[in-house]
């Protein structure tokens, strides 16, 4: 009798899993164990069935050159963003939590680019970064600098497309830190008062370490975030000039969709995956066990 | 309540009448992916366009979708192929014809048409416009809106510079002194040139490349020919523009801000598609005249633009409303309308014949420089792995643009990586 209620509530389990099961199989298992299969494969040429060649085709994406410079452009865009944003959400959210005038309109004005497609987005700073009509150029001059051609010149496109992500992210962490630091117990504020703790070492002692599991959840997501980026760079550069702003994900995409080369694309998506796998797993195992959840 | 049975019953009865209707004689439904490369409300026009059609065929559904820029609508389109829900038709970049038939993915025309008019339609457009579209003497692509590279300058800048307002540059020499005359003459406040470096620079190179006598692939699309000496000075001189008379920004230039770039007079000249003409001309206060671009040893241009292509999952019915669809949207008529609302070309020698369009040109005469432009043009670059290839070349374009490398350098790398990608192709 027990072991059948037993049984039963197994099948009841297993009947509740089932539908986010069957959805996760076929959007991402799926596709996932499709991808690995494809990066395996030569494709046929013209009706001919494909031909298994093992890693070849890993061998041929080290060989290639642009390759390992959109790797080494995705490292510098992360590193680039992923610190800037964090500690600039972080001092908005302090900022805004206080007492100021008009808070209510700060906050919505930080948010403000979150809510904005990228696409949007990326078109307005398209205007902004423009040589002679742009905004910024615009400034530099009236100040006697000669303006910057900041999309056209390799040696500052890269950062100039980070600095629109950093204004774009930014916005959106703030809105986790701010959520945390509203969180936080005011008794602990009060007590680090009556013992007259400074307020740089109540934050460094208290508060910071109370946001821990807010900063690692935005890590996380910035993570995600500087491999996910795509779509800014189809209105902003297009990956150029030569490559210098091209990512990750959008050679993915001109490899897949403008030289309708498949495999080469699964390849590289395979590698992705690969390397995101060994940064959960570090995740996992160290950064998890130096956080404190409340 | 007396008025009302009848009302009802009328409707009733128009209703089983018309439901009859529909089940004898179940429209066709088509889908259609579009692109729009230049700024400008176009999809309004194709919309109009489209309803026009329906109103006049009842039997024919068309539900026109509008799906980006060329690359974007080619990647709907062949992910709605692969999803089995294939388009019946659609707007597709004219270069795009190697890959859709690689992918088995288009049907000729020639096999679609069957009457004697449908066989005289099919010659009507203008040889240069169909030289993309066309491979091993069949035609598959048909033209719609089709462009050449024109040269747009602003008269009141040149008046200013002391140059005359009326002469526009005729070779190379000619652009790069006038370039660096307007430079000067408004002390560094003013560009004399820009050719645009992102989006396409592949084409505003093989412009350059063409007027040097230089074509950059061969006709059948498996070979090229990217480091000749021709188009390394080619390349030179563009390259020069900018180094040498400092008439043209250093680094690349904007493909989609360009046109605001010369709207607000930051530039004197500007190398564009003529498909931005109708904007060009709604928004310049300034007076404005258009050119064919300047020559080396000959005048030249690429053409460029979208076509129409039917594809091969199509039921036969559905490709033979297909035809009427695109038979109806090129008649001279339309390709008149179509050309005023946007500056593209009218694609047959019969869309100049119509009185609207006539009548434009004869009021506008830079309307007419892309079409006169036509008998120096050049099939746009286009071969097997074209995506790759157009990228290789597109790469050194802006590595010597940016003086990454020499522009030498640059195009042997482009003609390495290019022939690497047509390993399989070259027999």
């Amino acid at each position: 009798m027990t072991l059948t209620a037993h049984r039963k509530m197994q099948l009841y389990g297993a009947l509740l899993l089932l539908p986010a099961a069957v959805l996760l199989a076929t959007f991402a298992y799926l596709p996932t164990v499709m991808t690995v299969i494809n990066s395996l494969f030569l494709p046929g040429f013209r009706g001919e069935p494909a031909e298994f060649v093992g890693i070849e085709n890993y061998q041929m994406l080290f060989d290639d050159p642009t390759f390992w410079q959109v790797a080494r452009n995705n490292l510098l865009y992360a590193l680039g963003t992923i610190p800037t944003s964090i500690a600039l959400a972080l001092g908005m959210a302090l900022f805004v939590n206080g007492k100021l005038p008009g808070r209510g309109f700060v906050r919505m004005a930080y948010f403000t680019p979150t809510i904005l497609p990228m696409i949007a987005a990326a078109n307005i700073w398209m205007f902004f970064y423009a040589p002679q009509i742009g905004l910024f150029n615009s400034l530099l001059e009236r100040l006697g600098f000669s303006g910057i051609n900041w999309l056209g010149d390799p040696s500052v496109a890269l950062g100039s497309v980070i600095v629109m992500s950093i204004w774009k992210e930014a916005g959106f962490f703030m809105i986790f830190y701010l959520a945390a630091l509203q969180s936080l117990p005011p008794d602990l504020k009060e007590a680090s008062d009556l013992e007259g703790t400074s307020r740089w070492s109540f934050f460094w002692r208290v508060t910071f370490p109370l946001l821990m599991p807010t900063t690692l959840f935005v890590l996380i997501n910035a993570l995600i975030n500087a491999v996910r980026v795509v779509d800014h760079l189809f209105i902003l550069t297009k990956g150029g000039p030569n490559n210098a702003t091209n990512l990750l994900l959008y050679y993915v995409y001109e490899n897949a969709f403008s030289f309708f080369d498949r495999t080469t694309a699964a390849t590289i998506t395979v590698v992705i995956l690969l390397v995101l796998a060994v940064v959960a797993t570090l995740k996992f195992t160290i950064l998890d066990r130096r956080t404190h959840y409340q | 309540m007396r008025t009302r049975i009848p009302l009802a019953l009328s409707a009733l009865t128009a209703g089983l009448l018309s439901a009859g209707q529909a089940v004898a004689d179940d429209p066709v439904e088509l889908t259609m992916y579009y692109p729009v490369a230049v700024g400008g409300a176009l999809t309004d026009v194709v919309d109009d366009l489209v309803e026009e059609f329906e109103s006049g065929h009842p039997d024919i559904d068309v539900e026109a979708i509008y799906a980006g820029n060329y690359d974007d609508t080619r990647v709907r389109a062949m992910s709605a192929i692969e999803a089995g829900d294939t388009p019946q038709l659609s707007v597709l970049f004219s270069i795009d014809l190697y890959e859709l038939l690689e992918q088995d993915a288009i049907v000729a025309f020639d096999d679609l048409v069957e009457t004697d008019e449908e066989r005289e339609w099919l010659d009507s457009f203008y040889p240069g416009l169909m030289e993309n579209g066309q491979l091993d003497g069949k035609t598959y692509g048909i033209p719609f809106q089709r462009s050449t590279i024109v040269l747009y300058w602003n008269k009141d800048a040149f008046e200013a510079a002391g140059l005359d307002p009326d002469t526009p540059p005729e070779n190379w020499e000619e652009m790069a002194e006038m370039a660096a005359t307007v430079r000067e003459a408004s002390d560094g406040e003013q560009w004399g040139v820009m050719v645009p470096s992102t989006g396409y620079p592949y084409w505003m190179f093989q412009a350059f490349a063409f007027q040097n006598g230089h074509r950059l692939m061969s006709e059948d699309g498996t070979e090229v020919y990217f480091d000749d000496p021709a188009a390394v000075e080619a390349l030179e001189y563009w390259v020069s523009l900018a180094d040498e008379y400092d008439a043209m920004p250093d680094g690349t230039i904007e493909w989609g801000t360009l046109r605001q770039n010369f709207l607000e007079e930051s530039t004197a000249m500007m190398w564009h598609t003529t498909g931005n003409l109708t904007a060009v001309r709604k928004e310049a206060d300034f007076d404005f005249g258009v050119a064919m671009l300047p020559m080396k040893t000959q005048r030249g241009s690429p053409t460029g633009g979208g076509n129409f292509y039917v594809f091969k999952d199509a039921s036969e019915e559905e490709q033979r409303a297909a035809m009427t669809f695109i038979r109806w949207m090129t008649a001279p008529e339309r390709a008149a309308e179509w050309s005023i609302e946007t500056g593209y070309m009218g694609v047959s020698p019969a869309a100049y014949e119509t009185e609207a369009l006539r009548e434009y040109v004869n009021d506008f005469a830079p309307a007419a420089v892309a079409r006169d432009q036509l008998d120096h043009a050049t099939a746009e670059l286009s071969t097997y792995q074209g995506g790759r290839v157009r990228r290789a070349l597109d790469n050194a374009v802006q590595a010597a643009l940016t003086g990454q490398m020499t522009p030498k350098e640059a195009l042997e790398q482009a003609q390495q990586e290019a022939e690497s990608a047509l390993r399989r192709y070259a027999r």
